[in-house]
């Protein structure tokens, strides 16, 4: 409702009075403007109390919600999808056909709250009762001394720990672990390694590679990441059982010291079977040798195959003659001097049991009757830049890649000069040391047509690439020859129908740790590739100290020892991997003369 | 007519939070089951984690190779040898059974009708 400027009884009332009227409407004038302003001004203020409340009401619901979330504990998600749980903490270690190596079981370790204990003797009497390697008087000290916490057990079966349970007393206490079980026992020991607790805790404990595999991939299978996926290693259960079977009973049969096996797939260099005896369950891994005057080899923990370096022997021959060939310098028929003994120098190189092949031999020869003077004869055609650039490129101047944490450390022994006399020695393999897995890998690059491919632990997927080290032709004629050395050299104990095994034997005196060599203790190698006619795989045979007494007089060399072992893993193993053997063309019916 | 209005958005006020009371109750205890169910998930896989490392432990070499030893009486099992492996042409084909011959009728040709001609 407006109030009138001029209001008509006042205007009269003023003109009757000789006021001027105008007044009125500028007063009321004026009073409507107050009126006016004190409205919007009040509007205002409200309009500002409504700011600052909402300000206030949104900056107090920010501060309490960041108190609450700093003041509560926090919780894990609840409704969440179930699916990427981490069961354990380590990945599990499989075969390459998904068979589990390596897995993990939930047990509990057993610990003590010494102070809430009842009665801390007779607890102690009842410990040692169940676990007859604790002592209780010990147990009994550290329960009463005053401390509050004591570590009793690593590890509990259940067994174990129901028997605890029954004990009830309440200054007992278990803690989760997971342990680190190897199902195969000692199966593929020197692979997988083994594993123990790292930082320990009530709630849970570290569980950290120690060897091997499980110590080389350390930090893989511990990936939060990859957890639920297990390692895939290259191995083949039922081939490495078949493998250590075998190996083992050579070992025993020819009362050797230690024995060592690898089969490796030449085209992908997969390592299918890996094996070295003496081995270890890793369940329950022995402790390292103390004793400063052992041989690490006397430990079963040594892995010969990988750390053992060793002089070779005449395994070594096939690569003089390969680079000769790739060279141009010599053919397979080539005939060089044989004439043994060979005089260098003040140095006199012999052949096996002082026999003398020559004066002439063709290069197939020296290889399938091992010549040592024809080898020599080679090695001094190609001289020693050139032979050390092709060892280097075999990779024998390096530790293997393999995916062993025993690996790197496993260097070769090379001569620090390289006169001729080491280009003549190394030739036939001794004065240069490599380990199985050196030659393994040489061995592949010649049966995968001369290309050089990495050794692995690790299933391969897709093709491999590698280096090409020689010429296709040249590792054709090498296989040839090996398969000569079969047919009808030193390793004639080596056939296995169907397979044309392929190989060379090395039998290498053992040196001396005070300088010179053994005369009765030898290394045995067999190096060999299979089926000749399209290589597929290699495999290595070494046996520490091996004697064969089944005849008169005992024998020490590769032919009569590594070779047989070798061939009946052949005969095992290659059905297992599904390598049909290469039927023998059908003797054509032959027309028998006959008369009545 | 703003009475009813009023009496109306009371009414649904009452609903909704009756409404919201349930989904609160209903929420609080799906969760409850998504975690006794995901606890029972973790107690299942840990189970299976287990028979999975007792299925390997059952089946390791060395054991089936005693075990084969050991029944050869009744299974005969010797390693794998080359000379099991066979070729195709090994395969007998499968003998043909030939259709019986119960009712020989000889077809020779029929008469051509005589609209056909």
């Amino acid at each position: 409702m407006r109030t009138p400027l001029r209001p008509l009884a006042r205007i009269l009332q003023a003109r009757e009075d000789g006021l001027n009227p105008d007044q009125i409407e500028k007063e009321n004038l004026r009073l409507r403007h107050e009126a006016q302003r004190e409205k919007s001004r009040s509007r205002a203020e409200f309009r500002l109390l409504i700011l600052c409340v909402s300000f206030v009401c949104a900056f107090g619901a920010i501060g309490a919600r960041m108190g609450l979330m700093a003041a509560t504990d926090p919780v894990e998600p609840r409704a969440r999808a179930p699916g990427a749980e981490i069961l354990a903490q380590r990945a599990d270690i499989t075969d390459r056909n998904g068979r589990i190596l390596a897995t993990n079981m939930t047990t509990h370790a057993l610990y003590a709250h010494p102070k809430v204990m009842v009665d801390p003797k007779g607890t102690a009497r009842k410990l040692a009762e169940i676990f007859p390697d604790l002592d209780p008087a010990a147990l009994e000290r550290r329960f009463t001394d005053g401390r509050s916490f004591v570590w009793i057990k690593k590890v509990l079966s259940p067994e174990q720990m129901q028997l605890v349970h029954e004990i009830g007393d309440p200054g007992l206490l278990f803690g989760p672990r997971e342990m680190r079980l190897y199902p195969n026992g000692t199966l593929a020991a020197h692979v997988l390694g083994g594993t123990s607790f790292g930082a320990e805790g009530v709630h849970s404990a570290e569980v950290i590679g120690t060897a091997g595999v499980e110590k080389a991939l350390d930090a893989r299978l511990r990936d939060p990441a990859q957890a639920g996926k297990p390692l895939t290693l290259s191995l083949d259960l039922g081939v490495q059982a078949t493998v250590e079977e075998v190996l083992y009973a050579g070992m025993t049969m020819l009362n050797a010291k230690g024995a060592a096996a690898i089969l490796m797939d030449a085209r992908t260099g997969e390592i299918i079977a890996l094996a070295s005896l003496p081995n270890f369950d890793p369940n329950d891994r022995p402790n390292p040798l103390v004793d400063p005057k052992a041989e690490p080899g006397d430990s079963p923990l040594f892995n010969r195959a990988v750390q053992g370096v060793y002089e070779l022997g005449s395994t070594f021959k096939i690569f003089a003659t390969a680079q000769a060939m790739e060279l141009g310098l010599v053919g397979p028929e080539t005939l060089v001097d044989a004439n043994a003994p060979m005089q260098w120098g003040r140095h006199k190189i012999k052949e096996f049991e002082g026999k003398n092949y020559g004066p002439l031999l063709s290069v197939t020869d020296v290889i399938a009757k091992s010549s040592n003077v024809g080898t020599a004869h080679i090695a001094l055609m190609i001289g020693p830049l050139r032979q050390q650039a092709f060892l280097k490129s075999l990779g024998f101047f390096e530790p293997t890649p393999v995916e062993l944490v025993e690996a790197p450390g496993a260097r070769p022994l090379i001569p620090k000069k390289w006169p001729e006399i080491v280009t003549i020695t190394t030739s036939y393999g001794h004065g240069m040391s490599a380990s199985p897995m050196h030659l393994a890998a040489a061995y592949a690059a010649i049966a995968n047509g001369g290309v050089m491919i990495k050794p692995t632990l690790l299933k391969r997927e897709g093709p491999t690439t590698g280096v090409r080290v020689m010429s296709e032709t040249t590792a054709m004629e090498s296989v040839k020859m090996l398969r000569r050395v079969v047919t009808e050299g030193t390793a004639s104990l080596g056939e296995v129908p169907g397979y044309e095994v392929a190989g060379k034997t090395g039998t290498a005196d053992k040196p001396k740790k005070s300088g010179g060599y053994y005369d009765d203790k030898v290394i045995n190698t067999f190096a060999s590739v299979f089926p000749a006619s399209n290589p597929q795989y290699v495999l290595i045979v070494t046996l520490d100290e091996p004697m064969d007494t089944t005849l008169s007089e005992a024998r020490r060399t590769a032919g009569w020892t590594a070779v047989p072992v070798a061939s009946e893993i052949i005969r095992r193993v290659a059905p297992l991997m599904g390598l049909r053997p290469k039927l023998e063309p059908p003797a054509t019916d032959a027309v028998t003369a006959a008369s009545n | 007519m703003r009475p009813v209005l009023y009496v109306l958005s009371f009414l649904a006020l009452i609903a909704l939070g009756f409404w919201a009371y349930r989904e609160n109750y209903a929420t609080q205890s799906a969760l409850k089951e998504v975690e006794s169910l995901q606890r029972q998930i973790v107690g299942l896989r840990e189970a299976l984690s287990v028979q999975r490392a007792e299925w390997a432990y059952l089946n390791r070499p060395d054991r089936l190779r005693d075990l084969a030893t050991v029944n050869f009486d009744r299974l005969g099992l010797l390693p794998m040898e080359p000379s099991q492996f066979g070729s195709a042409a090994q395969v007998a084909y499968p003998r043909q059974s030939l259709p019986a011959i119960d009712f020989p009728v000889d077809i020779q040709g029929e008469t051509p009708s005589e609209e056909g001609l």
